[in-house]
Formats: structure tokens, sequence, C-alpha cells
């Protein structure tokens, strides 16, 4: 082989050895499963559920789709670990953004309901 | 390459360490196009986080109810109104793009040009079918008088996350059907079997950017079962 120490030259048997090989039924479950799910989420909105169960079933189907699909069609599930949690600790930061700005918008929430009520007399001016 | 027996690494959370305190790579098995992608990918799910936790934050604090989404994107089918179809449509769309996606990957790596190359392109044409569903839906929007600063039917603050959130995400979906219309070509030319350089970069063909191709198709996807879950249904 003419580039013996390229990163593709380890050629076919490598790449063999190497890159994600899976059967196609698991990508056609996944797909299916996928479906499914989806299908769950819109009759959530189908048959108008309200309240924490609307948001705990949406909560619930979109972290089972995001979960398949990182895992399957991403080959996250067969990733070593150091680049598992390379990618997915990081993520985890968000939960403080989240949890930092709801406290901000109950705050901005509570602020206008007290200073940019529309007063009686406000109303009433043209 | 030669050293493959000194390579083969420690499982678990003892290879964790292990991999990541070693020199030269920390990420062994993975092709450096594929880590770099992720690292593309992790720093993307931040942009959209930000777009989704300001959604959040300004429909808490809003005083103004917010529109009826569920009405709002509904299609009036032979007289029915049918809430939220278009929406479905949609998903269903993208979900299938991302199964053909897969698949490509797979026979990319078992070197089935024909079925690969076939698989991106229906992948592509999911894609473009989705981008003008949505151009569809922006225009319905927009006729009917919704504006990045107010809108008929409730809080202001409805338009400008509605053209962001989806806007944005319809240009990722744009980039990615343009670049797996290239990575097609590639395929169906056999230029990853030849190893034949890129045009951009020079970067020798090989099956693995099939894959790569793939981590950001399913990233597109992925952000759109967020945005689903917390624009459309919530």
């Amino acid at each position: 082989m003419e580039h013996a120490q390229g990163q593709s030259s380890a050629g076919g048997s490598m790449v063999k050895a190497e890159g994600q090989q899976h059967p196609i039924s698991v990508y056609l479950w996944i797909w299916g499963l996928l479906f499914v799910l989806s299908a769950f989420s819109y009759m959530v909105d189908y048959f108008h559920l309200q309240g924490y169960l609307r948001w705990s079933l949406i909560i619930v189907f979109m972290l089972l789709k995001a979960g398949l699909i990182i895992a399957m069609f991403m080959h996250m599930a067969w990733e070593r670990l150091a680049l598992v949690l390379a990618i997915l600790v990081p993520t985890g930061a968000l939960l403080i953004l989240i949890a930092l700005m709801s406290l901000e918008g109950d705050y901005t929430f509570l602020t206008r309901g007290t200073y940019f009520s529309p007063s009686p007399a406000v109303v009433k001016h043209p | 390459m030669t050293n493959s027996k000194a390579l083969a690494p420690a499982e678990g959370l003892q290879g964790f360490v292990a991999d990541w305190s070693s020199d030269q790579r920390a990420f062994k098995k993975v092709p450096w196009g594929k880590a770099m992608m992720w690292i593309f990918l992790l720093s993307d799910t931040f942009v959209f986080a930000s777009f989704l936790i300001s959604y959040m934050t300004v429909r808490m604090s809003t005083t103004v109810p917010w529109p009826n989404v569920s009405e709002i994107f509904s299609l009036t089918i032979a007289g029915q109104q049918v809430p939220m179809l278009l929406i479905a449509i949609m998903t269903f769309i993208l979900i299938s793009s991302s199964g053909t996606m897969a698949m490509a990957v797979k026979f990319g790596y078992e070197k089935n040009k024909k079925m690969c190359a076939i698989l991106l392109a229906v992948t592509a044409l999911c894609g473009v079918i989705f981008v003008g569903l949505q151009a569809f839906e922006w225009t319905k929007l927009i006729m009917e008088g919704v504006r990045p600063w107010g809108n008929p039917m409730g809080a202001a603050q409805f338009g400008s996350n509605f053209f962001m959130i989806t806007g944005f995400h319809g240009f990722h979906v744009s980039v990615g059907v343009i670049f797996l219309i290239i990575t097609a070509v590639k395929v169906w030319r056999g230029d990853l079997d030849h190893e034949r350089p890129g045009f951009l970069t020079g970067r020798k063909g090989n099956y693995e950017m099939v894959e790569i191709m793939g981590l950001y198709w399913h990233f597109v996807d992925l952000v759109w079962v967020f945005i689903f879950a917390f624009f459309y249904l919530w």
C-alpha cells in the first residue's frame, strides 16, 4: 500500500473491524418504534389531555425518542465511554441554565403582574 | 496501526480514565472526523438549547395568554379541522429520513454503493419535502398576520420564537440536504472506494464520511423531537 500510515490506509480490513456495523433489523425496529412514539405524542394533543398528565407524557415520549435516536441511529450505545461522557456530560450543564431561567421567568412574570397590570383608570383612558 | 494489541483498551469506567489520561488520542477507535462532528454537534446543542430555553423564559414571563398552537397549526381537510396535522406529517417525514440515513450508513460500510447512494438520495428528498412543508407553514402563518413583533392570536413573543426556532432548524435541514446530495454523488461515483480527494479539503474519501454525514442528519431529527415536544405540543 502506498500510504501505509494514512488515516484511511489501514484500509478495508480496519474499516470492517471498526466501522459501525449492525444488522438492518435494528434500524427498522427503531424506525418503527419512533413512528409509534411519535403517534403517541401526537395523540396527546389530539385527545386534548391537559395539565400534568399532558406535560409528563410529552416529556416521556420526547426522552424515549431522543434516547433511541442517540443510542441506536447515532451509535452512541456502541461507542467507548470516553466519547459518550465527553458528549453527554456537558449537555447536563443545560439543566442548570433551565433552572436559572425558569426562576428568572417566574420573577419577571410576578414583577409584570405587580407593575404593569393595567389599573382601572388606565383602562378607561382612550 | 501496528500496535493494535497495545491499543486494545480497557472497558467501562476504567477504560474512560485510561482513554482520557492517555497521550495522543483520547477517543480511541473513533476516526477524528467523527469525534469532531460529535463536538460540533455538542456546540450546536447549546445553540438550540439557548433558543428553546429563551422560549421557555418568555413564555413563562408573558402576562398575555399564549396562542393556541394546536389550532394555529391545524389543517382543514374536507371541511374538518384536524389539529396539528401538518406538524405530524413533517415529523413522520423527518423520522423516515433518519431511518433511511441509518441504513445508508450500514450499506456504505458494506461497500454496497448502489443501495447507499439511493438511500442517501431518498434521505435528501425527505429533507426537501420537509423544508417545503415548512415554507408552506411559514407562508400560512405570515398570511394570518404572525410577525416577529406580534400576532393577532395572543402573546407577541410567539412570532419571534416561532421564526427563530423553526427558521434555524430549517436552515440546518437545508444545509444537510446540500451535503446529502454531495455525499450521494460521491458514493455513486465511487469516490469513497477509490479514496478520491474531496474538492474542498482534499481529504481522501472513505465510508466513514457517510457515517459522519449521518450523525449530522440524525442530530437535525433529534432537535426536531425537542421542538415538536416543547414548541408544538406544550
